[in-house]
């Protein structure tokens, strides 16, 4: 293989034999439209169609296209839904006053460790979480274990169903173009974070991007036709590769890499996603992130950009005052910036808008401090 | 003008060499390797006067996905750098085995050339690891 210091960490190249690998109902589209197709978590997923650049640049001008199908949507039916809902995560499902509203929450183990992050929907008679691939297997077990202490819940995969994104200024007009007027009159009231159904189609205004657009989740049976209608109205496919720097220049977390069972929310960026209130809704991890903000949490993430030329990657070492203080969860070349930008964790007393360094193969490169995002609505945060 | 496959000698680790008009060696990745790494955005070249042991790393590219080191394709010293690259990585892209040579070098012993692999069996290398 090729002597690449640090491929993509979850991505490695299909050899021609590589049909082992699950396949989307886009996968045929993937293969029409050029894709280079990548393992992901077990899935033959698209890493670009020609430049990962160009895709980016797509999203934050135009309009584009994800596959998002490989992402596993959880529906929550039954009586008890929201008491085990309210049980199961840190954000609290209460706030969900009406169908249609949309959260993001962590799920946490008893140690306020990160098992995945995720949204839930609800609707009109059950809520509906769309959860991480990678993460699929360890989450359905962790869901029917703590299941097992409420009543009258059900858990149902709904592998029937497909999931496109699209995203960037002029998605939400391109999506009215492909997907005709009534999904335009059912959908043109939404806010962010609200959803709704049409038909066979569930169409939220939520996404990945730190662009405005839909995340539509269809039965996997409409997909080719839904994604042939989007391309015709002129939104051009982007892989994962994008994808990445999209959500990285917008300071959204990765699940894997910027947090996982080992670091809790607190010092994951994520605080503001515990539903601390009220205090009775005793959650999975709540104990232990109470001890933990009791005693203050020891690290922060913070957003970097460097200074110079090169290209900042997870792992890589911070250092600031001479001090190791900590290290980049996800590093990459910022297109919209042109640019390297990073999340990393570190410990508290490193300063906003501070300069510190990183170790980039033994060199000190000059970083400022930032808060996260760096980009949202197509425009510079720095 | 790109050169042609045949006329290149290559590394295993993907690495291609031709010997220019002068006796010295121009050093670049090829065109398989480019279309591995995807958009390039970074290149850190050794300096003029660097002295290169075969096998060793003596350069970086790194495009959005990927970091990859460049390793010394035979020893000698480094004649020039491809001083463009540092403002136009992307040329990486278009043109890996011409415009987007990345240094030159003296070879100590230019029969150390013959030791790379011809064009035939590079593409058999890269047709058998695939993945």
């Amino acid at each position: 293989m090729f002597p690449v210091a640090l491929f993509y960490f979850m991505y490695r190249h299909i050899p021609d034999k590589g049909h082992m690998n699950k396949r989307t109902p886009l996968y045929a589209q993937h293969q029409a439209m050029g894709a280079k197709l990548v393992d992901f978590a077990g899935w033959a997923m698209p890493l670009h169609y020609g430049s990962q650049i160009r895709e980016h640049d797509r999203v934050r001008s135009d309009a584009g296209m994800f596959d998002v199908s490989h992402m596993a949507v959880v529906d929550i039916q039954g009586e008890g839904s929201k008491e085990y809902l309210s049980l199961l995560l840190a954000n609290n499902v209460g706030r969900l006053k009406t169908e249609g509203r949309a959260m993001y929450s962590c799920m946490l183990n008893a140690q306020g460790g990160v098992i995945d992050d995720l949204i839930v929907y609800r609707m009109d008679d059950r809520y509906r979480m769309v959860i991480n691939a990678g993460t699929r297997d360890k989450d359905l077990k962790w869901m029917r274990a703590t299941a097992g202490q409420a009543s009258e819940v059900e858990i149902v995969e709904r592998d029937d169903l497909a999931i496109i994104a699209v995203q960037g200024p002029h998605a939400r007009t391109k999506v009215y173009a492909a997907l005709g007027e009534g999904l335009k009159q059912k959908t043109e009231g939404l806010q962010p974070f609200e959803a709704t159904t049409i038909g066979e189609l569930f169409v939220g205004r939520t996404g990945y991007t730190g662009e405005d657009g839909f995340e539509i989740i269809l039965p996997a049976k409409a997909a080719e036709f839904s994604w042939k209608m989007l391309a015709e109205a002129g939104v051009g496919p982007v892989g994962l590769g994008a994808r990445d720097t999209l959500r990285l220049e917008a300071g959204m977390n990765l699940y894997g890499a910027d947090m996982d069972e080992s670091t809790s929310p607190l010092i994951s960026g994520l605080a503001w996603t515990i539903g601390w209130a009220p205090d009775t809704r005793r959650f999975v991890g709540r104990d232990a992130l109470e001890q933990e903000k009791i005693a203050g949490p020891g690290q922060q993430l913070v957003g970097l950009v460097l200074q110079g030329k090169g290209v900042l990657r997870n792992h890589q070492r911070v250092i600031c005052h001479d001090n190791d203080a900590g290290e980049i969860t996800s590093g990459s070349f910022s297109p919209s910036l042109g640019c390297a930008i990073a999340l990393a964790r570190v410990t508290m007393d490193v300063k906003i808008d501070s300069l510190c360094q990183v170790d980039v193969r033994g060199k000190h490169l000059d970083v400022r401090v930032v808060k996260p995002p760096f980009v949202r609505n197509g425009k510079s945060l720095l | 003008m790109s050169h042609a496959n045949n006329d290149l000698r290559y590394t295993r680790s993907h690495e291609w060499v031709i010997q220019i008009s002068d006796g010295t060696v121009e050093v670049g990745i090829t065109e398989h390797a480019q279309d591995l790494l995807g958009d390039m955005v970074y290149v850190d070249l050794p300096e003029v006067g660097d002295s290169l042991t075969v096998g060793k790393e003596c350069a970086v590219v790194e495009s959005v996905k990927a970091a990859s080191d460049i390793f010394a394709p035979i020893s000698g010293e480094v004649s020039e750098i491809n001083e463009v690259l540092s403002e136009t990585p992307e040329i990486l892209n278009q043109d890996a085995q011409g415009e987007g040579w990345l240094f030159r070098m003296v070879p100590n012993d230019a029969a150390e050339l013959e030791s790379l692999l011809d064009a035939d069996a590079y593409q058999a290398l890269i047709a058998s690891d695939a993945g």
